[in-house]
């Protein structure tokens, strides 16, 4: 048994059962942050924020809300809404999180591309991500489902029709997922478990992988500077921060890094209090109908761009086109084939590769959103196969890239 | 070396056992997942054929799924062709269609027009004739016809009859 001696105070106390101040040290004040970086890099600390105020407005939503047909949207647009005190408040907390977790979602994944922190022993930082990125759609796509509105029952319905797989009319899949013929009480009470319970766990395992996955790499810099982080802490440890070309995690870079997230929070609680309808899609405001199709089916904005490569083929090659879009991504470190782990600015072609992607992905999500017709019918098709077209494009600009 | 095969006597036993009851819940998690008895009892619909009125489209329920009705007139069935009469549902004197009435491009739900006998969806702009038939792109089949058998002058939806299953043979419907 390990020795233990009378504890001299409260924290030695602690510190003889719990190691708090090695733990602070591993965790935080010896964690080790490059100097050199930018805002975007407290993206990751703003998702931390966002996730968390999901969780706690979810867990208020949770108190009132009623995973049953007949009460479901009564409960959250009825009770929550009026009767609840300061019910609308973890609603539109809530809906506005969910949304905007995307855009820093984005942010952050682009962020990435842009200064290659994908590449050199970071590509389980960004495969963590991707499966993250994953697990935060079908978690908002769950929540969807649970006010059983009109868009909530018809992207019920879709959505799983996409797992019939077209011609080959896998209908007992669908009706597997769904535990009955069309969405009704055996599917809202699985997506609701879902959503409150299974995806949150598995997001919540993924956070630490996706954390415990920079532990050895480290996080990027500007520059895709290669930094001897030992070499470096032990030069601030001696007293030269000046010259070391690192720094601490807390609260050298908290501070800092705590800031944008406080400018992301005056944001965040401005679209709350004054556009929480953004989020809020009218059609959703009609109980669900399953005898009766709203007029235009769109997804949520972040699930656009994806929805608009599934659109404009005929549904084999649709679906193949959406598959591949799903996956895609994933891949990135392994499609990358330059040596160079620099700002796509410094990198030739994939400096436009970058940009292009970019701009196609705007381009999709802007064209889903809009019935189709033409010309956004032609100009979503055009971009689908632009989309398609970089990724198969990568490996080859990259082979060509020069060395720098 | 004697503990050390002992050990892994243990672990593969530990590893066996593990398997067998990993794989066993499994299979009852996909159980637990399947549509419940209830669910599938409520998966037949009865309908009385005698009751409706000619040209006027009647939507019944199967399965939380539309289902149109449409009794046919003198005058309809005259103006088929042998290949359009292939989809009819014929009980004694009375002629129908029954189909899903879910468009087979995305799901919506066309509307019937009784004047020009024919059906548009309104989501992409698809059409059909009076049997259900594909007349515009983009609906890539026509109406799908839902599994049904004749019983008198009933029509039990969800139970494959003779008729069905002589459609389905021939491609008619999926």
């Amino acid at each position: 048994m390990a020795h233990f001696t009378k504890a001299t105070s409260v924290k030695d106390w602690f510190n003889q059962r719990l190691a708090v101040d090695k733990v602070e040290k591993v965790m935080m004040s010896e964690y080790w942050i490059p100097k050199n970086i930018n805002f975007l890099w407290a993206m990751g600390m703003v998702l931390v924020i966002t996730f968390a105020l999901l969780l706690v407005s979810g867990i208020f939503l949770l108190m009132y809300y009623q995973p049953n047909v007949d009460l479901a949207f009564d409960s959250v647009n009825y009770t929550i809404m009026s009767e609840v005190d300061f019910g609308w408040l973890w609603r539109h907390v809530h809906g506005v999180a969910a949304s905007v977790v995307f855009l820093i979602i984005y942010i952050h994944m682009f962020t990435g591309i842009y200064y290659g922190s994908y590449k050199k022993g970071r590509e389980m930082i960004w495969i963590s991500g991707m499966l993250l990125f994953v697990a935060f759609s079908a978690e908002a796509f769950s929540g969807y489902m649970l006010p059983w509105g009109q868009m909530s029952y018809w992207a019920g319905m879709v959505i799983t029709n996409l797992f019939s797989g077209g011609s080959l009319h896998a209908d007992g899949l669908v009706e597997w997922i769904r535990g009955d013929y069309v969405p009704a009480q055996a599917f809202l009470n699985r997506f609701f478990m879902l959503h409150v319970l299974l995806i949150p766990v598995a997001i919540m395992g993924l956070i630490g992988l996706h954390f415990g996955a920079l532990r050895i790499p480290h996080v990027n810099n500007q520059d895709g500077e290669e930094i001897d982080f030992d070499i470096e802490a032990e030069k601030y440890l001696k007293g030269d921060k000046a010259g070391s070309r690192v720094m601490r995690f807390a609260n050298d870079f908290m501070s800092k890094d705590m800031m944008v997230v406080g400018i992301y929070l005056v944001f965040f609680f401005y679209l709350v209090f004054f556009h929480y309808d953004f989020a809020m899609d009218p059609v959703n405001f009609d109980p669900a109908d399953g005898l009766k199709t709203p007029a235009h089916i769109y997804p949520e904005w972040y699930f656009l761009w994806s929805y608009e490569i599934l659109r404009p083929f005929s549904t084999d090659i649709g679906l193949m086109a959406f598959a591949f879009a799903q996956v895609i991504f994933m891949a990135l470190p392994f499609l990358d084939r330059s040596p160079n782990t620099v700002p796509a600015s410094r990198r030739g072609l994939f400096k436009y590769w970058f940009w292009a992607m970019l701009i196609d992905m705007i381009i999709l999500t802007a064209m889903g959103k809009v019935p189709p017709v033409e010309p956004f019918g032609s100009i979503g098709f055009y971009a689908a196969l632009t989309f398609i077209g970089l990724w198969i494009a990568l490996p080859f600009i990259t082979m060509m890239e020069k060395k720098v | 070396m004697k503990e050390n095969s002992r050990r892994g006597f243990m672990g593969k036993a530990f590893g066996a056992v593990a398997g067998v009851g990993a794989v066993a819940s499994l299979y009852a998690m996909k159980k637990s997942w399947d549509p419940l008895p209830s669910v599938k009892a409520a998966g037949f619909t009865t309908l009385d054929m005698s009751t409706y009125p000619e040209n006027e489209l009647v939507t019944e329920k199967w399965r939380g799924k539309p289902i149109f009705v449409l009794k046919y007139t003198k005058d309809m069935l005259a103006k088929m062709s042998e290949v359009d009469k292939s989809r009819v549902i014929t009980l004694g004197n009375d002629t129908f269609m029954v189909c899903l009435g879910l468009c087979t491009h995305l799901g919506c739900i066309p509307g019937y027009n009784p004047v020009e006998q024919n059906f548009l969806c309104a989501c992409h702009g698809g059409m059909y004739d009076l049997t259900g038939e594909v007349t515009k792109a983009p609906p890539p089949r026509g109406l799908d016809i839902p599994p049904f058998k004749i019983d008198g002058t009933k029509l039990v939806l969800g139970e494959e009859g003779p008729e069905y299953k002589a459609m389905k043979e021939n491609g008619i419907t999926l």
